[in-house]
């Protein structure tokens, strides 16, 4: 790491940071079939491992599928002909305060939520195209139809 | 009453189920459409958004199965979670976590892609501030085992919690073992 412990205890103070990479916020954690990660301009292989960041978008194709873990212990799974936007995502490790907002452009998503909405009702957002989904807890499912 | 069902079902444009929990603790999911709130607080409680508005119903764990087994069995595995002790005011391991250790080597051996959690935690002796720093420490000493036993760097974090998440309650001021430890979440 290369930095004191004290360094470090500042930098959590200071940002809602969880680590020195503090631009990853999840990782995918499975993935089966055609997985691709839209950042920015550029268009990413959905491999399991891929580290994720805010503002991402995965998509799944017909025979896709993809396990994602935030850093926050949140759990997202999408299946096939899924577009999952991770639209923002704040956590503090220290607090277990934050914000998370994803959203379900279309297919189907499962949901396993984590520190943020255990430590805040309503901290953690799941949008679709017609609604918006205000998480207490923990699992549930949701989908969305063309 | 057949007809109008039907003309719903096909002009489904999303559906929400709230699963059981495994522990049964309460839970929830709260559904915004246009102005209305639907509340999904059992087992299964669903709602559909059609054309017409909201439209709550119980969904089954058959439905839940069929469209969303996909999704589900692609869900990322749970993390375990194991725990050690710490020598009070410091950050050295009591000698029964010693082979805690080697547990977590086992449980990230088996899994394809580990990153590790680190979390420490402090009894409420002292204050936010000392805590905070002594949790952060703990946790920065469990990190850096870890790493010289072989796991990369870039796939542990670490963070402290000070006196905020205690295993057993304690008015402040109180020193007790069991909370000065720190969280090994392997996921």
């Amino acid at each position: 790491m290369g930095r004191t412990s004290t360094c470090c205890v500042c930098v959590a103070f200071a940002f809602f940071a969880v680590s020195a990479n503090a631009v990853d916020i999840g990782q995918i954690k499975t993935s089966k079939g055609s997985v691709t990660v839209e950042r920015a301009t550029q268009s990413l292989p959905g491999a399991i491992g891929t580290r994720l960041q805010t503002s991402d978008v995965i998509t799944t194709g017909n025979d896709g599928a993809v396990g994602i873990t935030m850093s926050d212990d949140s759990l997202l799974s999408a299946g096939p002909n899924s577009t999952l936007a991770l639209d923002r995502f704040a956590f503090d490790s220290t607090t277990n305060q934050g914000k998370f907002d994803a959203s379900l452009r279309k297919g189907s998503l499962s949901v396993i939520s984590g520190r943020i909405a255990k430590q805040s009702a309503d901290a953690m957002t799941v949008r679709t195209p017609n609604a918006i989904l205000g998480v207490r807890g923990t699992e549930f499912v949701v989908s969305v139809d063309e | 009453m057949l007809l109008t069902s039907t003309l719903i079902a096909c002009a489904n444009r999303g559906t929400v189920v709230l699963l059981p929990e495994k522990d049964g603790k309460p839970t929830a999911v709260v559904v915004k459409e246009n102005d209305r709130e639907t509340v999904l607080d059992k087992p299964y409680a669903a709602v559909r958004q059609t054309p017409f508005g909201a439209r709550p119903f119980m969904s089954t764990p058959e439905e839940v199965a069929t469209k969303f087994g996909a999704a589900l069995a692609s869900q990322p595995q749970r993390a375990v979670s194991f725990t050690l002790y710490f020598v009070e005011g410091k950050d050295e391991f009591a000698d029964e976590s010693k082979r805690v250790v080697e547990s977590i080597f086992s449980e990230i051996a088996k899994r394809p892609v580990p990153d590790v959690i680190v979390i420490g935690h402090t009894d409420a002796v002292g204050s936010d501030q000392i805590n905070d720093a002594l949790a952060r420490q703990r946790a920065e000493a469990v990190r850096a085992e870890l790493i010289r036993r072989g796991v990369a760097p870039e796939n542990i974090q670490a963070s402290g919690r000070g006196k905020r998440e205690p295993l057993v309650p304690t008015p402040d001021g109180v020193a007790e073992p069991r909370n000065r430890r720190v969280e090994i979440f392997v996921r």
